[in-house]
């Protein structure tokens, strides 16, 4: 049962409000509450602008939450300062895989030390030979080939590149992984290629990961659980199958009903659902449990309908 | 049907520090009067190179090695900077697929739909700025009458890609092209562009040129569809046939690694393996074949024909050569060929 299942990273009621105060001010997270097991994909969801790179930002600690906490590994992580001893502990176990493999390896290092990066820091490895030996094995476990160590980010493709990053959050053994859009930049047939990579490494080190994304139909084939965000607050929570099969949130419905599907017949039936972006959330509405594992955000009038 | 565009044996090079890149090699099509043509491939496939060259929009260190573009039998090739000005955004415009990019910030958005109208036509300010107002409200802009006068950066990124949208059927253009017009925005923003896009061909009767990697858009939009793979068409069809009767090995991966809502968590996705071939120094056979798990010793010596499939249907593969042998497509792609005979049509 999933309660009985050890919980990794505890989100509670995390706020990231940015310019705060300010008439601009922005409630980009806005009382978030989420846990992830140990060895499950949990897949965050949602538009642009819905919060779930912030929320997977915070969690890493790149932002000072706001407001709420974030326990890793029941330990509270939200305090903790920026530069201390602790956020240099904890980073090893957690790290994260961009978006842009263009923006996010330096160019004017060579791959092995972008690899290695890590290694310096945590002081993982005694000398060069070792931390050679150690980066040819993350190479090869990104299914590159070790010889390219000495090269440029420049002489790789996007795929390659992304195998890099990867290759990176992977050298100081970390158990968790926030992945942001790892494939959004890629080609169909290269995202095929990554999301297996990640699903084969996370086989063989019994990594977790946060997955977030914006592509459904992948999110639904990687992920375990679903979490879909919308304005900064987490609108329905389930298993992948259950939220794609019975959503429950108008807003989850709208989405679903948008995805293009390679198949003309499907498409030629569309009909999709409009969601009213107007006033979308009630006072008394919450993210509640209404079916076993299956939360929604809505009134206790509104859960009671599904509990019976 | 009326063909009112057709491509003729296109040939495009780039000049690059590292030599000549091939970027486009012999691409032949052409587009119906009325109908939406959707060309997909990955990126670097060239199929942006192939809608502008139409347009003669390519970066300065380009050339077209060789080909035509007829327009109704004219020969875009052929004309003047001048005289393209009169076709571009006039009888065939383009969508970009960056809204944010493609409107000027420091201009009203009034006044840049209106543009167009009082560049081409011989309108007054007045009249084209009420056209503006009419085709804003077309493309869903509420209150465009009080919208008129606000900048780029007051609208959304989908409202922003209307604008967009605007601006290139203002003067109701015979054709349009769509460059990756979704790419940029939400998938609900994305079915709502592609609804506005198709309603629109029906008003104002525009044929459309697609461009997209997204094969689910293609399903949703084209009426024909052509398959884009380092520089070359490899396949194409009626939406039917390259959906449900694909030949190519290229369109059954790329069919293939996209996973559907139906595809099994517990099965591997099936990736297309390597990268597309380097176009300074193209490759003498099938371009595909060192990714091709069906390539066969021919593959790598002569570049395929475009072999007959059906009426309108056509793929460049050895395999479909009398003396090939026979393979069996992937598991996914056979269940297409189902779906085609359940629609009445004869899957190879």
């Amino acid at each position: 049962m999933a309660d009985e299942r050890e919980v990794i990273v505890s989100v509670k009621n995390l706020k990231q409000y940015f310019n705060i105060g300010k008439p601009n001010e922005v409630k980009a997270v806005d009382d978030v509450s989420f846990d992830i097991y140990k060895g499950e994909t949990f897949g965050l969801v949602g538009e642009s602008g819905s919060g779930k790179s912030t929320t997977g930002r915070s969690i890493i600690r790149l932002y000072n939450p706001t407001d709420g906490h974030i326990f890793f590994n029941g330990q509270d992580i939200s305090k903790i300062k920026a530069h201390g001893p602790k956020m240099k502990e904890f980073r090893r176990e957690m790290q994260m895989i961009f978006q842009d493999p263009y923006a996010s390896l330096n160019p004017r290092m060579k791959v092995k030390d972008i690899i290695a990066e890590g290694l310096d820091v945590h002081g993982l490895v005694k000398n060069e030979q070792e931390r050679d030996a150690r980066v040819r094995e993350l190479l090869d476990m990104v299914n590159l080939n070790p010889e390219h160590m000495t090269r440029y980010p420049y002489e790789f493709s996007g795929g390659q590149r992304q195998r890099i990053g990867i290759a990176r959050a992977l050298a100081v053994d970390p158990q968790f992984i926030i992945a942001d859009e790892p494939i959004s930049a890629l080609d169909v047939s290269i995202q095929a290629q990554v999301v297996n990579l990640m699903q084969d490494i996370q086989k063989k080190q019994g990594l977790t990961y946060l997955f977030i994304a914006h592509d459904l139909s992948m999110v639904k084939y990687i992920s375990d659980r679903i979490a879909v965000m919308y304005r900064g607050k987490i609108v329905e929570l389930a298993d992948s199958n259950e939220i794609y099969n019975n959503p429950l949130h108008a807003y989850t419905q709208s989405l679903l009903s948008a995805i293009p599907v390679p198949d003309p017949e499907i498409e030629k039936k569309r009909t999709r659902i409009d969601f009213d972006h107007k006033s979308p959330f009630k006072d008394d509405q919450r993210l509640q449990e209404v079916l076993p594992g299956h939360f929604l955000y809505c009134s206790n009038e509104e859960a009671a309908k599904y509990k019976n | 049907m009326d063909k009112i565009l057709e491509v003729k044996d296109l040939h495009v090079d780039f000049d690059t520090y590292n030599g000549t890149v091939h970027a486009i090699r012999g691409v032949n099509f052409h587009l119906n009067a009325g109908e939406t043509l959707a060309i997909v491939g990955e990126s670097g496939s060239g199929k942006s190179i192939t809608v502008r060259s139409i347009l003669q929009l390519l970066a300065s260190n380009a050339t077209i090695a060789k080909g035509e573009v007829l327009y109704h039998g004219d020969d875009l090739l052929q004309k003047s900077d001048k005289e393209m000005d009169k076709i571009r955004g006039n009888k065939i415009s383009m969508i970009f697929q960056d809204p944010m990019t493609s409107l000027d910030p420091t201009m009203t958005i009034g006044k840049q739909v209106a543009e167009p109208l009082l560049i081409h036509n011989n309108v007054s300010k007045k009249d084209a700025l009420k056209r503006a107002e009419e085709v804003l409200r077309l493309v869903g802009i509420p209150n465009p009458e009080a919208r008129m006068n606000d900048y780029p950066h007051q609208f959304s990124g989908g409202q922003r890609q209307r604008i967009v949208i605007a601006i290139a059927i203002v003067d109701y253009p015979e054709i349009l092209i769509a460059d990756e017009p979704t790419t940029a925005l939400d998938v609900t923003v994305q079915a709502q562009i592609i609804d506005l896009l198709r309603e629109l061909q029906q008003k104002i009767g525009t044929s459309i040129i697609f461009i997209t990697h997204d094969l689910g858009v293609v399903a949703g939009i084209a009426d024909r569809v052509a398959v884009m793979y380092a520089g070359r068409f490899v396949e194409y069809g009626s939406v039917e046939d390259v959906f449900y009767n694909p030949q190519h090995p290229y369109t059954w991966g790329l069919l293939d690694s996209m996973p559907t809502l139906d595809t099994n968590e517990n099965a591997r996705l099936n990736s297309i393996p390597g990268t597309p071939p380097n176009l300074l120094d193209p490759p003498k056979g099938d371009a595909f074949a060192p990714r091709n798990a069906y390539a066969m010793q021919i593959d790598e010596e002569e570049q395929p024909p475009f072999f007959k499939v059906s009426k309108n249907h056509y793929a460049a593969t050895w395999l479909l050569h009398p003396d090939a042998p026979k393979v069996t497509p992937p598991a996914a792609i056979l269940n297409r060929y189902k779906k085609f005979e359940k629609l009445g049509g004869n899957a190879k």
